[in-house]
């Protein structure tokens, strides 16, 4: 891929990033937000983060699948960093407009509310994966123990996912959707591997 | 996108430039009281005539309350109606449903409910009653005089409104029905069809949606049977053509739609309360002090308020103590929540 593609490429991607904050503000400008602005802000951060977390977490299985596509892993950074830019804004707008910054209610919360403990602690495992994902910290820890480091992303979808079925009512299936796409990108990577591995074993038999 | 097809019933043929704001709303209340103490002056025989007159003419002496004088129900004065509190606007009330058959976002049911048929519609009245019977919407709002009773609704999930309902006590619907002295509990069940409520899939809810009252709380005067909103018929959305609002109890109490009401001897099987038992009790009354398992019910958030002062004290039976804590006395509600 030729340098003209990609920066044309990683704008329209940031411009797609961008899209639920700029639906955010313009509702937020236009009061459109619905009868319940802080309920429409927080859900569509939240969910922002989760589709954005889980897109990125395809990137890895779609360029095992299609080795054509292996330029797709430029953009993994930058879809990750806009999902911990949605989560921070979801975590904030819990904190204000839920919380109005009340230390005593958000301790009591994060104490007692298991889908607010689980959702401040998917958050809490993404800072260091924003911190570490600069060039510099890759080089820094070596890309193996940088690569383990970043499997704590599994582990903060899977947190999130727990999140957002806590939060809604027991039988509704909002959560659903998105968490079979998260199924299955689980079980694609350790059979794609295996696949991998499979054929690098053939290759040497032959 | 679908564009729905404007309805006279639901208002969805009135530009949004005209829905009404509360404070006309509160003026055509007030303009009204005027008119009825008229036409009580010039006599009974006149009097139907005038009130509707009147407020014909109000729409052509006053265009800002055209919309008003277009309501379809005629309303009196409540003194159960609550006073003191600013009415959440119709388009809040009327755009942030939790109304699960239409969808599972609060605006859903706005845009999906456009398909309930609400005429022709009857209620059956079942189980221990003198007789089983039908009874149609016509009759039902002709049983008893409509009352404006304006009711705060406190949604188990901690948000809540103001909101100007109009109906008449349930309690009137109930003698119609003629209950056997062995009926202990009343029964609801809201309108299912899934060929309309396509939306039904959203939830593992078992429809058609039910709810239930202890005898007591059914005849308690604040239940309301309901057929108007802000001096109109019900938006589909909001539980068209007749439903029943419960102030002193959650949300989900208060069933929409209903197509049946039974009269049975034991506590009835409730729609949430079968969903998840440890979450959303039978009784279900507003009560600050037992907590929703995954969340606080200490405080809830006034829809339509600036979100800085959206937050407020939940209030016990939600500021309906004086007409129902007797029905609970003796009974711990802690475990009875």
């Amino acid at each position: 891929m030729n340098k003209s593609t990609l920066v044309l490429l990683k704008t329209l991607v940031w411009a797609a990033c961008l899209i639920p904050a700029a639906r955010l503000t313009y509702g937020a400008i236009t009061n459109q937000l619905g009868a319940d602005p802080t309920l429409t802000i927080t859900f569509m951060s939240g969910l922002a983060a989760l589709r954005l977390l889980v897109i990125s977490l395809a990137i890895t299985p779609a360029r095992q699948l299609f080795p054509r596509l292996s330029w797709l892993i430029k953009f993994r950074r930058l879809l990750g960093l806009f999902a911990f830019f949605y989560a921070s804004l979801h975590l904030f707008a819990y904190v204000g407009l839920y919380s109005y910054f009340d230390p005593h209610t958000m301790v009591t919360d994060i104490l007692k509310r298991r889908f607010i403990t689980v959702g401040i602690a998917a958050w809490l495992l993404l800072v260091p994966l924003a911190i570490t994902s600069t060039t510099g910290w890759i080089r820094r820890l070596g890309g193996k123990r940088w690569n383990q480091l970043h499997k704590l992303v599994y582990v903060s979808v899977c947190l999130g996912l727990l999140h957002y079925w806590w939060q809604v009512k027991t039988g509704v299936l909002s959560p659903l959707g998105i968490t079979l796409v998260m199924a299955a990108l689980f079980v694609a990577r350790p059979l794609l591997d295996w696949r991998k591995r499979r054929k690098v074993a053939n290759a040497r038999a032959a | 996108m679908l564009l729905r097809k404007p309805n006279p019933l639901d208002g969805s043929d009135i530009p949004s430039s005209e829905i009404t704001p509360q404070a006309e709303y509160q003026r055509f209340l007030k303009e009204r009281k005027i008119h009825d103490r008229r036409s009580f002056l010039t006599g009974a025989a006149a009097a139907g005539a005038a009130v509707l007159g009147a407020d014909r003419l109000t729409s052509l002496l006053n265009p800002q309350v055209s919309v008003l004088a277009a309501g379809k129900l005629q309303t009196v004065p409540s003194p159960l109606s609550t006073h003191g509190e600013q009415l959440t606007s119709y388009q809040d009330v009327t755009t942030f449903n939790n109304f699960y058959e239409f969808g599972v976002d609060k605006s859903a049911p706005a845009h999906n409910a456009g398909g309930l048929p609400t005429r022709p519609w009857s209620i059956r009245v079942t189980g221990l009653v003198q007789k089983e019977k039908t009874i149609d919407i016509d009759t039902i709002l002709k049983l008893h005089a409509l009352e404006d009773r304006t009711y705060r609704h406190r949604c188990v999930e901690g948000w809540s409104m103001v909101i100007p309902w109009a109906g008449y006590s349930f309690s009137q619907f109930i003698e119609q029905c003629q209950p056997l002295s062995t009926a202990k509990y009343v029964q609801f069940y809201s309108y299912f069809d899934k060929k309309v409520d396509k939306w039904w899939a959203e939830s593992s809810i078992d429809w058609p949606y039910s709810e239930g009252l202890r005898m007591d709380e059914a005849m308690n005067p604040l239940t309301l049977l309901t057929v108007g909103l802000y001096g109109d018929v019900l938006p589909n959305q909001n539980g068209a053509p007749v439903r029943i609002a419960v102030p002193w109890k959650y949300g989900f109490k208060s069933a929409k739609s209903i197509v049946e009401v039974r009269f049975v001897s034991k506590q009835p099987p409730t729609t949430w309360n079968d969903m998840a038992p440890n979450e959303y009790g039978f009784y279900s009354n507003v009560n600050p002090n037992v907590d929703h398992p995954r969340w606080s019910q200490k405080t809830e958030r006034r829809i339509g308020l600036p979100f800085y002062a959206q937050r407020r004290e939940t209030l016990m039976f939600n500021g309906y103590g004086d007409f129902v804590a007797s029905m609970y006395k003796g009974m711990d509600l802690r475990r009875n929540f």
